[in-house]
């Protein structure tokens, strides 16, 4: 194994906490709900049934809860080489504040929460929380997720 | 579908009506189109054996897309859902039915509106619970 006895110093957690992402904007497609929605195995008629999603809470079409998951390439750059080949994700937190409509468009900026070190059944782990913001077009924050990363 | 749950209708300790979901390596693959997540440890059998994995597993997204479905069932159509939180603390693989499953931990009013706090979890079918978390919805009164 060429995993690293012990990887992440104070040092390093302090620069690498508040470390933000470049704004990544997708455009919410009509289809690509369908086909997430569809991915998921999710059939309700709020995300892909005009007529019914019209009587809904939301008045019309929306996107499923975890579809903001698809807004990919918000890179996190830190200030140092994170030496684990291997990644798993920890788990995620998602808050909603507006629904997410076909045509809207999604603004998506990652920081850096927090970072920390744990051994366990597969050696050294990283954990690394990050806040993915979630805006519209206008300007509105529709989602935020916080997501735990381990890299192993 | 099943009729609208309304806030006076709900107690807590109430159970969800629980979803099965049989997710196969194929639906991995389409959900990894879909998202754009195509790490290979979701439908690579051998880069997952290298990852110290014994096969494939569910992308940790598409489970919380699962208790995601769990929660805006039991609340539509007229519902809406604010939190949806959970850890990934076992792994599921592709071809092995899961369970997601929910219970109302809390009934409450917050800023004029009515609030229901959901443990939700996924269930394998050795009875584990691989998924916990919860979520926070918003629910319609009876009184309008």
């Amino acid at each position: 194994m060429s995993t690293p006895a012990t990887f992440l110093t104070e040092e390093m957690r302090q620069q690498a906490i508040g470390v933000e992402s470049q704004p990544v904007t997708m455009e919410v497609e009509k289809g690509h709900i369908q086909r997430f929605a569809e991915a998921i195995g999710d059939p309700n008629p709020v995300y892909n049934d005009e007529a019914a999603a019209r009587k809904s809470s939301y008045g019309g079409l929306v996107a499923p809860p975890t579809f903001l998951r698809s807004v990919r390439g918000v890179n996190l750059e830190l200030p140092f080489e994170l030496s684990f080949s291997r990644r798993l994700d920890g788990g995620s937190d998602w808050e909603y504040f507006q629904p997410v409509r076909p045509g809207d468009r999604i603004n998506a900026v990652a920081r850096v929460a927090e970072m920390a070190e744990r051994t366990g059944r597969l050696g050294t782990m990283v954990f690394m929380t990050t806040i993915t913001t979630y805006t519209n077009q206008f300007d509105e924050v529709v989602a935020t997720q916080t997501n735990t990363l381990i890299a192993y | 579908m099943a009729e609208q749950v309304y806030w006076e209708d709900v107690t807590e300790g109430m159970e969800l009506p629980s979803l099965v979901k049989e997710p196969t390596t194929r639906q991995l693959v389409q959900y990894a189109g879909a998202s754009g997540d195509f790490y290979e440890i979701h439908y690579d059998k051998d880069f997952a054996i290298g990852n110290q994995l014994d096969g494939p597993i569910l992308h940790g997204a598409l489970k919380s897309a699962f208790l995601g479905q769990l929660v805006t069932d039991w609340i539509a159509p007229l519902g809406s859902l604010k939190r949806l939180q959970c850890q990934y603390r076992g792994m599921d693989a592709p071809g092995n039915a899961i369970t997601a499953k929910g219970a109302v931990t809390r009934k409450y009013e917050e800023n004029g509106q009515r609030m229901v706090d959901c443990n939700i979890w996924l269930e394998n079918s050795e009875g584990q619970n691989t998924t916990p978390g919860y979520a926070t919805v918003i629910l319609p009164s009876r009184q309008g």
